[in-house]
């Protein structure tokens, strides 16, 4: 489960107001919202890159409002993938299972089993300049899995993404999510991405969130 | 398919090409110039003399670990710069420059005066700064430094930050980001900063002979001895040693060139 308060944030005249909204358990949740609407400024208080001033956030029963972002059991995927330059893709998997200090062979069987999941296994020793926009963010998807996350925080995953890449990449994180049994928070502002994946829908606006209709 | 302009014979690709060719022109004729003034044996002689194979040494040794220290600085203060945000950042990116825009002589004089405070002195006297081959290196430093500074600001600028919060979500602690993340794909922008603070150091007269003086065989590198082979007349000397600022700083670009782009 996603929950948040009564969350508030601001810069300059840009301000989040008591944004209040959950995704259960297992759902696949979709937040709408015109760009530069701040979908991705709530996303990153959600991962705890930035602290919001005032309100507070549970993941799963846990209160998580101060939480580090790698203390609150969420796996997040940046727009652009952001993956890191001189790792290759085998390395970038086995980042998060290398801090969690997993044995050599759990972490090898891992990054094996997610590489082959995400349909990367052929791609394991390249660099991140060798691979296409849509490799990247299978890559991305596969390093945020590799944490074991409780809940993924998608940013605008597919924007990137050519019309096949397009939808091939939407199979695959709905059938990642039906696998690994996680909570979703997907930020889009495709209507028709949203409807396509949406077990519930929020819609982001003049610094408020409310839930809409699928 | 948009590509790069291609320069068409007109007015103002003209005075662009002539301009160019004319800046290009005089330093070639600078350079070839002091090059053929003096005999080729007349120049290996000069830089076989003793004081001035010292003063390479030196200034080898001295560069080298000047570019170390300068890079040792610049990552954590670029990053800083770069990265964080905080009250009197302008002022504070402001002052780190003074030593680039200060005449190097006053840096020089500032440096000796410093030493000749209570605090300079007790430094000193633990590690003699003023008129030995630390000081060199420190005169040195001070400017090689804030160029450092400069490009590595520049590179943590040109890199996003958003892997380094990919990583932190990942489990990665601030610092551990920084290791296994910025610090591998800043590697061009280090190589870079480490070059640029060596050249500047090669080529820095003025503050190391206010601070650590000119004497031979002590803290005499390449700049100096031009000066001193000047002074009393030997022009062939100065020239051989020119020629040889002049080659080493040719290959620092070139290298900076070559493995930049390899990195």
């Amino acid at each position: 489960m996603i929950r948040l308060h009564n969350i508030c944030w601001h810069a300059g005249a840009f301000r989040l107001q008591d944004v209040s909204f959950s995704v259960p358990v297992g759902a696949y949740g979709v937040l709408m919202g015109r760009t530069g609407c701040g979908k991705t400024t709530l996303l990153e208080i959600l991962c705890g890159l930035r602290r919001p001033s005032a309100g507070r956030i549970w993941i799963g029963q846990r209160e998580v409002t101060a939480a580090a972002p790698g203390q609150r059991g969420i796996g997040y995927v940046p727009q652009d993938g952001a993956l890191f330059p001189t790792l290759t893709v085998r390395e970038q998997i086995a980042f998060a299972p290398r801090r969690q200090k997993l044995p050599a062979s759990a972490r090898n069987e891992l990054v094996r089993a997610l590489a082959a999941a995400t349909g990367v296994i052929h791609l394991l020793d390249r660099l991140p300049a060798n691979l296409s926009g849509g490799e990247r963010q299978r890559v991305a998807l596969a390093r945020a899995l590799a944490a074991r996350p409780a809940v993924l925080l998608l940013d605008e995953p597919l924007a990137a993404l050519d019309e096949a890449m397009h939808a091939e990449m939407m199979a695959l994180l709905r059938s990642t999510q039906q696998q690994y049994g996680l909570t979703v928070l997907h930020v889009t502002h495709h209507r028709q991405e949203a409807a396509a994946l949406a077990d519930c829908l929020l819609r982001l606006e003049h610094g408020t969130v409310t839930a809409s209709a699928l | 398919m948009k590509g790069p302009v291609q320069p068409r014979l007109e007015g103002w690709w003209l005075t662009c090409g002539g301009m160019t060719t004319a800046s290009l022109a005089l330093i070639q004729a600078m350079l070839a110039a002091t090059a053929v003034h003096s005999s080729p044996h007349e120049l290996w002689a000069a830089l076989m003399k003793r004081e001035i194979r010292y003063a390479i040494g030196l200034s080898l040794a001295t560069c080298t670990t000047t570019s170390l220290l300068a890079l040792l600085l610049a990552v954590p203060v670029g990053f800083l710069l770069s990265r964080a945000r905080f009250a009197g950042r302008a002022w504070l990116d402001a002052a780190l420059d003074i030593p680039i825009v200060l005449p190097p002589m006053v840096v020089g004089l500032c440096l000796l005066i410093l030493f000749q405070t209570r605090v300079g002195r007790a430094v000193d006297h633990v590690l003699p700064f003023t008129y030995t081959v630390a000081g060199v290196v420190l005169a040195q430093f001070v400017i090689g430094a804030s160029f450092a500074v400069r490009t590595m600001r520049g590179t943590f600028d040109n890199l996003s930050s958003r892997p380094e919060e990919v990583a932190l979500t990942l489990g990665s602690t601030r610092a551990q980001a920084f290791w296994l993340v910025t610090l591998p794909a800043a590697r061009r922008g280090m190589f870079a900063a480490a070059s640029i603070a060596w050249a500047r150091s090669l080529g820095e007269f003025g503050p190391v002979l206010v601070f650590a003086g000119a004497t031979r065989m002590k803290t005499e590198v390449l700049p100096t001895t031009v000066w001193l082979e000047l002074s009393v007349g030997n022009l062939e000397a100065a020239i051989a040693v020119s020629l040889l600022l002049v080659m080493l700083a040719m290959l620092v670009l070139v290298g900076v060139k070559l493995t930049g782009e390899q990195l």
